[in-house]
């Protein structure tokens, strides 16, 4: 199959798909796109949403339709200056105490490292955001080093506290609220990911690159 | 200025505030939420000269009581076939009328439909997360689900003795089972065999039904292969299709992104009718051309702002205005 794949959807959307698995060239192109459409919008556009290999554009099917709106995505792909990774760095604090990190022990014995290993190489990863799902500001993180990668559990678990530090694949993230989850739970960060700040209500954007970094304890009852 | 306070006497689950919804926050993760059937709960606000967004209660088949412990004010319901009373008063489940400090308004299901709008003719004092109150149910972010003991503030109150009466409830508010749909954006992942019965098959609603989603009984629809694709957006009206071959269609609530291809999706115009249909009902989906679904939507849209222009004006003329 050749991409882009323009795909019409209901009576309002269009599903551009960049490539049928996950990589930073399909993710550029998805987030390329992403960011032409927010600085070039066509009227009627609702919004976009940006995933790992495609980006979906919601519009209001009474102003515009599906051909009008491709048209007018295909044109800023053939104008769209490259994707240039933005040089955003957002922080987020980590505490790995055991009550917090209670699949630590867990992940230590399937990749065969022991747990501080596992605390060092968590933090020796160079995440990305690669976007939004799941529940409010669930945010997947690409760029968990390979000796971490695992499988989800085979069941989810429920009741995970706000603020868990999950690991799974290739991914990490921190959640936001009390949900259910099949990840590896390996610390408690303090950091909010929805900011309760009304002018920026999410600390990530899509494209940001993230670091951890570890606190104690008693700086995460300070930070909480 | 003019104020009622109500209080909440019970209220059932899945009853909660909500607006226009927050739409454009998708990429973060939030779906738009706001009201399930979003026509009855333009209609509710609009007979009384509201803005057709403005707060409003959600009230589900588990129903609601309100006594009035404050003021006077006027209300409208509108949504599904709901059996509604003031004090011993029955009155219509389509209605505008006054209530006044010691009534007490009950609202609970009746012949048709699973949800119904309370609006009011004021401004509903809540609380708003990202630029409005609708409540996300899975989180209860936003105003919030009622609880039975709180209390709810009108402020800005009206008393409208001329719009009070029937609405009149058109057939397209009532509950459908035939739900247009556009085929994908993951029909490819189906054998002919599974899209054909997709199509021609009868499915059931389920109980497995809230906010989020509604689960589906019918033929097991199998993809080709065990897939498993990257997480990707989701829609209101998408049909996704669980690794067991079941169908479940995602509401108002639902997850932003799923790795579960999505074999059909549903014009926006009929999730507002599904949704007042039942567990047990019977559905059927009719394949269509997004050229004919974009027809189809303005087709609607245009029959539904009539009716809101038909509606207002009959409204103002009985005031006189």
């Amino acid at each position: 199959m050749s991409f882009p794949v323009f795909r019409h959807v209901a009576d309002h959307a269009i599903l551009v798909e960049f490539g049928d698995t996950f990589d930073n060239t399909v993710h550029n192109a998805v987030l390329r796109l992403d960011r032409a459409l927010a600085a070039a919008p066509f009227a009627g556009l609702i919004e976009a949403v940006p995933a790992f290999v495609n980006l979906l554009v919601d519009f209001n099917p009474v102003v515009t339709d599906h051909p009008t709106a491709e048209r007018h995505l295909r044109q800023l792909l053939s104008t769209a200056p490259p994707y240039r990774h933005k040089t955003t760095i957002r922080e987020v604090l980590v505490c790995y105490d055991d009550d917090f990190s209670t699949d630590l022990e867990a992940v230590a014995h399937q990749s065969g490292l022991d747990r501080e290993s596992v605390i060092k190489a968590h933090l020796s990863g160079s995440y990305d955001v690669i976007m939004y799902g799941f529940a409010p500001g669930y945010a997947y993180l690409a760029g968990v080093p390979g000796s971490l990668h695992l499988s989800r559990k085979t069941k989810p678990v429920h009741n995970i506290a706000a603020g868990s530090v999950l690991i799974a694949g290739a991914q990490c993230l921190v959640t936001t609220m009390i949900m259910p989850t099949g990840w590896w739970i390996i610390g408690r960060s303090p950091t909010r990911i929805l900011t309760k700040d009304d002018t920026h209500p999410f600390l990530f954007d899509v494209g940001d690159s993230v670091v951890f970094r570890r606190i104690s304890r008693a700086e995460y009852e300070v930070a909480r | 200025m003019t104020r009622a306070v109500f209080r909440v006497v019970f209220a059932g689950p899945h009853v909660s505030v909500q607006d226009n919804g927050r739409p454009r926050l998708m990429r973060y993760g939030v779906p738009a939420s706001g009201p399930m059937d979003r026509k009855a709960f333009a209609i509710a606000n609009a007979v009384l000269g509201n803005d057709p967004g403005a707060a409003g209660l959600e009230v589900s088949q588990a129903g609601l009581v309100l006594e009035c412990l404050s003021g006077t004010v006027t209300v409208a319901i509108a949504g599904g076939g709901f059996i509604v009373e003031r004090n011993r008063e029955k009155l219509g489940a389509w209605n505008i009328f006054t209530v006044e400090a010691g009534q007490t308004i009950k609202v609970r299901t009746g012949q048709w439909g699973c949800w119904s709008y309370l609006a009011f003719a004021g401004t509903v004092q809540v609380e708003s997360w990202l630029g409005s109150s609708a409540t996300h149910g899975p989180s209860g972010l936003g105003a919030g689900r009622l609880t039975t003991g709180q209390t709810i503030t009108i402020s800005d109150t009206h008393i409208y003795a001329h719009r009070l009466g029937a609405i009149p409830c058109p057939v397209w508010a009532r509950p459908r089972n035939m739900m247009h749909c556009v085929l994908g954006p993951q029909d490819r992942f189906f054998p002919k065999n599974a899209l054909a019965e997709f199509t021609s098959a009868q499915f059931h609603l389920t109980d497995a039904y809230d906010r989020m989603g509604m689960r589906l009984h019918g033929p097991a629809l199998h993809s080709i292969s065990a897939l498993s694709i990257p997480s990707e957006p989701i829609l209101r009206g998408s049909v996704q299709i669980s690794g067991d071959g079941v169908a479940t269609i995602l509401l108002a609530d639902h997850q932003t992104t799923g790795g579960y291809p999505k074999i059909a999706t549903i014009l926006s115009d009929d999730v507002d009718g599904l949704v007042q249909g039942r567990p047990h009902d019977a559905i059927r989906f009719k394949s269509i051309t997004a050229h004919d679904a974009v027809a189809l939507a303005r087709n609607r849209a245009r029959m539904f702002t009539d009716y809101l222009r038909h509606i207002a004006k009959s409204y103002a003329k009985a005031a006189g205005g």
